[in-house]
């Protein structure tokens, strides 16, 4: 067999297809019901959001975006006219689909994210094992995740958020760990020398000192989540990235704009709301 | 300054060795053969914290532990409430090993006996100053009410009731410090664990808060351990002194007995450019009198004792030494021609009066300008005297000086 590696290569391709398969196999206990509840949940949930008016949307989004910006007028005048732009051009509903989809992916990310930051940070082990996970992870081109996601959930939007989730946790998970280990040595040693336990340290000192850095990582992957959820257009996602790629497939220009500048203005508004809501705990 | 009651000691440290890296074996076993810090370190990689350091610390002591950076008292202090875990040795606290203990006994130990306040105080910044406060009580869960009380009572202490409601941010470095401090207090803990904590205040502010806790200390009869690299602070604070070199405790004393009998070059190289004029007082450089009797005697045996003594002024005391004032040679001489009998009719009674704790600083200014010696008093009697000359000798460093009357 060694000899055959070494003439035919090594069958690190078909490795990895009977790994999936088998996972595939073995999970699929686990990977039908997410497929379908959850498939359901988010259907619902984008349906929900769908159903309140464009015009109510737009005066929350303004309100909240005129008191997170510290009362000043440009962020909110900026969001209901690009929100008022893209219901203009027809693609409320595919913006309300990849907003649910950025939602959900991002929470997740975070779910997941910040407990296994915490591990790194607390165990020198966990960080030598798990960094060079995330190195691979975020380098890896994202379309290559959309494979086994497709084995795993079929198409729609539970194999696109399983992809983003992939794609978007690294920051939050490399963030809360840097985030930790910046904590001053002295406020940790005060903390120590009153007699904290593990868990009153974390919660009253560390994460509390961290929660800047670990806002910047959330940030990123939300803004990451909000790319990958377009190339997830790929497998059936729907939202505006599906617009972007049929375009793409019918060489039409014009559209693909349109729908390219939809998820510009959603970015701008998801961003500059994420970074607001930290700035201002500061 | 020897203590009048001696109770069992509150802290006790026996052989505390820390050795950091990663074979402190190997690192023990060639400190047991007497290798120096630096051999180790080229040896074996490890560095030699603190070199099997052995002290009580009495109650209601201030302990200073100095040494300059490097010299393991950083490390020392937090061997004590074990931040860093110790290679060897054992630390009792009230008689428990606190080497042995579990994380739960240790907590325990840090909650209710250990308060600490740190170099660059370590406030939280995101906590308003009473939350700061009550962070001790907080993880101990006491009720909010209770604890928000106690805050404010040690707040009270250090003189920043004003300021509960600030962020740290917003108050001065002494002010943060007394949070510090009040934050350590408000636990009510036997034992204040303070890591350089003056040494990052400018100099005036620094002055004040030594007062300060001096006052408080008095106060509450804390036990006090304290670390610093000022030998100035050492002996401001110290009732005694512990002095640390490359991990090890070189001589542990009194201020006094630092100062005047250095264990070793490295003590006397370190206590050579103290300003000795802080640190004596009247009750060191004081000499025997030359004294007559009010009562018994007259001009004429003035005279002749002042002859005898050769020095040209004489203290006049009472039968029980009682310091009456003094009489010159001038006036004695001319009492003796006009037969003057009575020494009260030349007897001058502005002569300056210190006593034994008087500081050379002040007796400096007390004898400039003084034409006769400056007499030392304790309760009214007579007890030593004080010329310019010694004044001077002690100032030049003369190690003449008597330490019996200290």
């Amino acid at each position: 067999m060694l000899k055959e590696w070494f003439t035919e290569g090594i069958p690190i391709a078909e490795g990895t297809e009977w790994v999936t398969d088998q996972i595939t196999d073995i999970f699929a206990f686990l990977f039908d019901p997410i497929k379908e509840h959850f498939g359901n949940f988010m259907d619902f949930a984008s349906e929900t959001l769908m159903l309140v008016p464009p015009v109510v949307v737009m005066i929350i989004v303004a309100l909240i975006a005129f008191f997170i910006s510290g009362k000043k007028f440009g962020l909110a005048a900026f969001s209901v006219v690009g929100l008022w732009l893209i219901d203009n051009q027809g693609y409320w509903e595919h913006l309300i689909s990849t907003f649910t989809l950025v939602l959900i992916a991002s929470l997740l990310s975070v779910i997941i994210g910040v407990p296994i930051g915490i591990l790194m940070a607390k165990s020198k082990t966990a960080e030598a094992i798990i960094k060079p996970i995330l190195d691979f992870m975020q380098t890896m081109p994202a379309f290559v995740y959309l494979i086994p996601a497709v084995a795993f959930f079929g198409i729609g939007m539970v194999p696109g958020i399983f992809a983003s989730l992939i794609f978007a946790t690294p920051p939050t998970v490399r963030f809360t760990n840097l985030g930790i280990r910046q904590v001053s040595k002295e406020l940790v040693e005060a903390s120590e020398a009153f007699g904290s336990t593990g868990t009153q340290k974390l919660l009253k000192v560390e994460l509390p000192m961290a929660k800047a850095t670990i806002m910047a990582g959330i940030n990123q992957t939300v803004m990451l989540a909000l790319s990958m959820v377009v190339i997830a257009s790929m497998i059936g996602a729907p939202g505006l990235g599906r617009e972007v790629l049929s375009s793409l497939q019918r060489a039409q220009v014009g559209t693909g704009f349109v729908a390219g500048i939809g998820i510009v203005i959603l970015a701008i508004i998801i961003d500059r709301f994420t970074q607001s809501a930290n700035s201002k705990e500061q | 300054m020897s203590k009048e009651v001696k109770a069992l000691p509150i802290i006790e440290a026996k052989n505390l060795t820390k050795v950091f890296g990663k074979n402190p074996k190997q690192a023990l076993d060639h400190l047991d053969q007497g290798l120096s810090k630096e051999e180790i370190l080229k040896k074996t990689g490890s560095t030699v914290g603190v070199n099997r350091a052995s002290f009580t610390v009495e109650p209601g002591e201030i302990f200073v532990i100095m040494g300059l950076s490097g010299s393991g008292k950083s490390t020392l202090v937090r061997l004590i409430n074990r931040l860093i875990e110790p290679t060897q040795g054992s630390i009792l606290i009230d008689g428990q090993d606190l080497a042995k203990m579990d994380k739960k006994d240790l907590r325990q130990v840090r909650r209710e006996k250990l308060g600490m306040v740190f170099q660059r105080f370590a406030l939280f910044p995101n906590r308003t100053v009473l939350k700061n406060v009550e962070y001790g009580l907080e993880i101990q869960k006491v009720d909010p009410e209770k604890r928000t009380k106690k805050a404010h009572e040690a707040l009270k202490l250090v003189g920043l009731e004003g300021y509960a409601e600030q962020k740290p941010e917003q108050l001065s470095g002494g002010m943060q410090q007394r949070v510090g401090l009040a934050r350590a207090l408000a636990n009510d803990p036997e034992v204040l664990l303070m890591d350089e904590a003056f040494s990052a205040l400018d100099p005036l502010i620094r002055k004040d808060m030594q007062d300060e806790l001096i006052d408080l200390q008095s106060t509450m009869k804390k036990t006090i351990i304290f670390i610093t690299h000022d030998l100035d602070e050492a002996l401001r604070l110290g009732d005694r002194i512990a002095l640390m070199k490359d991990g090890s405790i070189v001589q542990i004393g009194t201020p006094e007995e630092i100062l005047m009998n250095p264990a070793n070059d490295y003590v006397e190289r370190f206590v050579e450019d103290v300003d000795r004029s802080k640190v004596l007082t009247a009750g060191h450089i004081m000499k025997r009198p030359e004294t007559i009797n009010i009562e018994k005697h007259g001009p004429r045996v003035a005279l002749e004792r002042m002859k005898e003594a050769g020095i040209s002024s004489i203290l006049v005391v009472d039968s029980k030494r009682n310091l009456k004032g003094y009489v010159t040679a001038d006036d004695a001489s001319e009492a003796r021609k006009k037969e003057v009998r009575d020494l009260k009719e030349i007897l001058q009674t502005d002569i300056k009066q210190v006593n034994k704790e008087t500081s050379m600083q002040e007796i400096f200014n007390v004898i400039n300008g003084s034409p006769v010696p400056v007499a030392v008093v304790e309760n009214e009697r007579l007890v030593g005297i004080i010329v310019r000359g010694a004044v001077i000798a002690a100032l030049a460093g003369d190690s003449e000086v008597n330490l019996e009357h200290a």
